[in-house]
């Protein structure tokens, strides 16, 4: 199974470059602002587009994720919405690979094969679950990879070596390495120990590693993006939008312009390395 | 053992902390290690004779067990119909039943070598009981706490601030249990290495499910006991509370396989579960995922967590332990349910009948027991769960009789 997560990865390998990974809350500030940022982000650098699924509660999220759940969930905010945004997103753009991270319990509410099918659809490239782990996944995995999509594992510092084989195995499109352990938003990772991270993830794995949790502006990715082959970006724009909201006519402007920097900070980070 | 094995309900949970559709471990990645060598560690504790010897001691030195049976003689002549007993698990140390756990999970973290006790708490019981025997064992206690049970239950702040441990506000989400458990779990992901989380009932994650069980059960084991010696046979009926459920399940698991022994799981009926205000997950929720297990939660048409409503913070969460829903849809178990109102009366009956305060929480249990003991023969033997004492809910209860203190 190849979808576009895979070509996007081949063609940053390609070109010998880290890829700009972006969290968003599908519906934050509200549904239509939430749209028309993410049909924005492409155009400022994003390589790969990671939509939050909101929930009550986010159990790895630190408070500005939260808040931007809660925030979404005020204003109306359903999984069928969130499908409805990528379904509109694709009507655009047929390359940017999207991925939907989130909780369980919505979507075994609206019924997980109901949900793989439905998300395939809209054009959704691969899922994040925080709390399905390996030893639960089955019952929606196999209807994710069946439309398409690529079940994304989440390895940690704490997945130790007898561990890895069960996380690695049957996870596709990246491997999204939690840089440290703790909630969104918290504690930065050093650059040693992410280079050990990664470096010992592709021993034991062919697949691109993404490394997220923690990473607070454009220095920070771009050291990280030495190492990486791509970088998550999450509370940090989470809280940018937040921001912003007082003056919402200007929020998707502002919101890019943040984003452009962490990009371009992201795809030049070998380059500067070599040079 | 009156039935065959193969027929059990006691043969729950499976290696992957399965009872039936519900439990498991649906936790973050970063917990999963951590997760499986708690279930580790406590399956070789529990193995070990000098565990139980330990946790014999305390209970038996430190915490006062055995509790007492005790005949409710005055209430049962009001009543007029079954033998009311109360199994006296407020006369613990601590005032309820959750020292019976945080015993056995501190003497697990102290094997495990952990440095730091971390709990959530609903009412105050589960966070009293740990600061207890934090202090007991001198190891460093933070407790989360809703911001809104934090206003509602004073007396039981000012008791873990004694003990030395630190309380938490928790401001996310609804400021209640359910995200003071978020916050407990949010910290344990950031403090992997040296934290054990002392789980307050019998939900969570597994092993936490049945480990919690197994710790609750002494009080169950102690009845058939106790019973035997004061009417030479078992009781016809078992009546307990359910929040989490974990003094219920203490009560109900030493006879869930006696299938003549009627059991009442009785949840917090709020406004009534036609008002939508209430916190009975089986009576009023669906299967979901919530903190580390499947289970029945309240919840939206979109699965997102309702809020509980419940006069006691003890029994005002969205979910409820994976072995009472598997009870449920096996339907050994009758889950039934008490309004504000009905555990208010049954608080007052208690205090005047039998010149017990007991908590609000069991006072749920008692307002079934009032509906159900008047139908009963007068030779049925029903056993209630008085689970926890109500000096913290003086305030609470005097405010809703609209008294000024």
């Amino acid at each position: 199974m190849s979808n576009r997560l895979d070509a996007c990865f081949t063609e940053l390998r390609k070109n010998n470059q880290a890829g700009f990974v972006s969290f968003t809350v599908a519906g934050d500030p509200d549904l239509e602002t939430s749209q028309k940022l993410l049909e924005a982000l492409p155009a400022a650098g994003v390589d790969v587009i990671e939509l939050g699924m909101p929930f009550t509660d986010p159990m790895a999220d630190g408070p500005a994720i939260q808040a931007a759940d809660l925030r979404a969930l005020a204003g109306g905010m359903t999984l069928t919405k969130t499908l409805g945004m990528v379904t509109a997103f694709r009507k655009t753009n047929s390359t940017t690979p999207v991925v939907l991270m989130g909780y369980y319990n919505p979507i075994y509410s609206y019924g997980a094969e109901k949900f793989a099918k439905d998300a395939g659809a809209a054009g959704v490239d691969g899922l994040i679950i925080v709390d399905l782990p390996p030893e639960e996944d089955e019952e929606f995995r196999l209807p994710a990879q069946k439309a398409g999509m690529h079940v994304i594992r989440l390895t940690t510092p704490t997945t130790n070596e007898k561990r890895l084989p069960t996380v690695l195995s049957n996870s596709g499109g990246f491997l999204y390495y939690v840089s440290i352990t703790g909630i969104t938003g918290a504690a930065t990772a050093t650059e040693q120990q992410v280079q050990q991270a990664v470096s010992r993830l592709k021993q034991h794995s062919q697949l691109p590693v993404a490394v997220g949790f923690g990473i607070k502006d454009a220095t920070a990715a771009q050291t990280v993006a030495r190492h990486a082959d791509a970088v998550v970006v999450g509370s940090a724009i989470v809280k940018k939008i937040e921001d912003n909201i007082p003056t919402k006519q200007d929020l998707v402007k502002n919101v890019c312009a943040y984003v452009e920097s962490l990009s371009a900070a992201v795809h030049k980070a070998r380059n500067k390395a070599a040079a | 053992m009156t039935k065959a094995a193969t027929n059990s309900f006691k043969q729950g949970p499976d290696e992957r902390g399965h009872f039936g559709l519900f439990g498991g471990r649906f936790v973050a990645e970063t917990l999963m290690p951590l997760i499986l060598e708690v279930e580790k560690a406590y399956t070789a504790a529990k193995a070990d004779p000098e565990f139980q010897k330990e946790l014999d001691y305390y209970m038996e030195h430190y915490a006062g067990r055995p509790s007492p049976l005790y005949f409710a003689k005055r209430l049962t002549a009001h009543l007029g119909g079954a033998k009311v007993y109360f199994k006296r698990d407020e006369l613990n140390h601590t005032g309820s039943h959750k020292i019976n756990n945080c015993m056995g999970q501190i003497l697990l973290a102290r094997r495990m070598g952990k440095k730091r006790i971390i709990a959530e708490t609903g009412a105050g019981q589960h966070g009293v009981a740990t600061a207890t025997v934090a202090a007991l064992f001198d190891l460093p206690c933070t407790v989360y706490m809703g911001a809104v049970d934090i206003e509602r239950q004073k007396p039981n702040v000012f008791r873990m601030k004694l003990l030395g441990a630190t309380v938490v506000p928790v401001k996310s989400g609804s400021h209640t249990l359910k995200d003071a458990m978020n916050e407990a779990l949010r910290d344990w992901v950031t403090n992997v290495e040296d934290t054990f989380y002392i789980i307050g009932t019998a939900a969570g994650p597994h092993p936490y499910p049945a480990m919690v069980r197994d710790f609750q059960s002494v009080i169950g084991k102690e009845l058939r006991q106790q019973m035997m010696k004061a009417e030479g046979r078992l009781p016809d009926s078992l009546v307990a509370c359910i929040g989490g459920g974990s003094n219920a399940i203490g009560l109900f698991y030493d006879f869930l396989d006696d299938a003549n022994i009627k059991m009442y799981g009785v949840e917090a009926g709020g406004h009534g579960i036609e008002t939508g205000k209430h916190a009975a997950s089986l009576n009023g929720g669906r299967p979901g995922v919530l903190h580390g297990n499947r289970t029945y939660l309240l919840q939206d048409a979109d699965g997102q967590i309702l809020e509980g409503d419940s006069i006691s913070a003890g029994l005002d969460y969205p979910g409820i332990g994976p072995e009472h829903s598997y009870l449920f849809d096996k339907k050994r178990v009758n889950y039934v349910y008490a309004t504000d109102k009905e555990a208010l009366s049954a608080f007052q009956l208690c205090c005047k009948m039998e010149g017990i305060i007991p908590a609000l929480e069991p006072s749920h249990a008692l307002a079934y027991v009032t509906k159900l003991a008047p139908t009963l023969p007068k030779d049925h033997i029903l056993v209630m769960n008085l689970c926890g004492r109500g000096d913290k809910d003086i305030f609470n209860v005097a405010d809703k009789l609209g008294v000024t203190l």
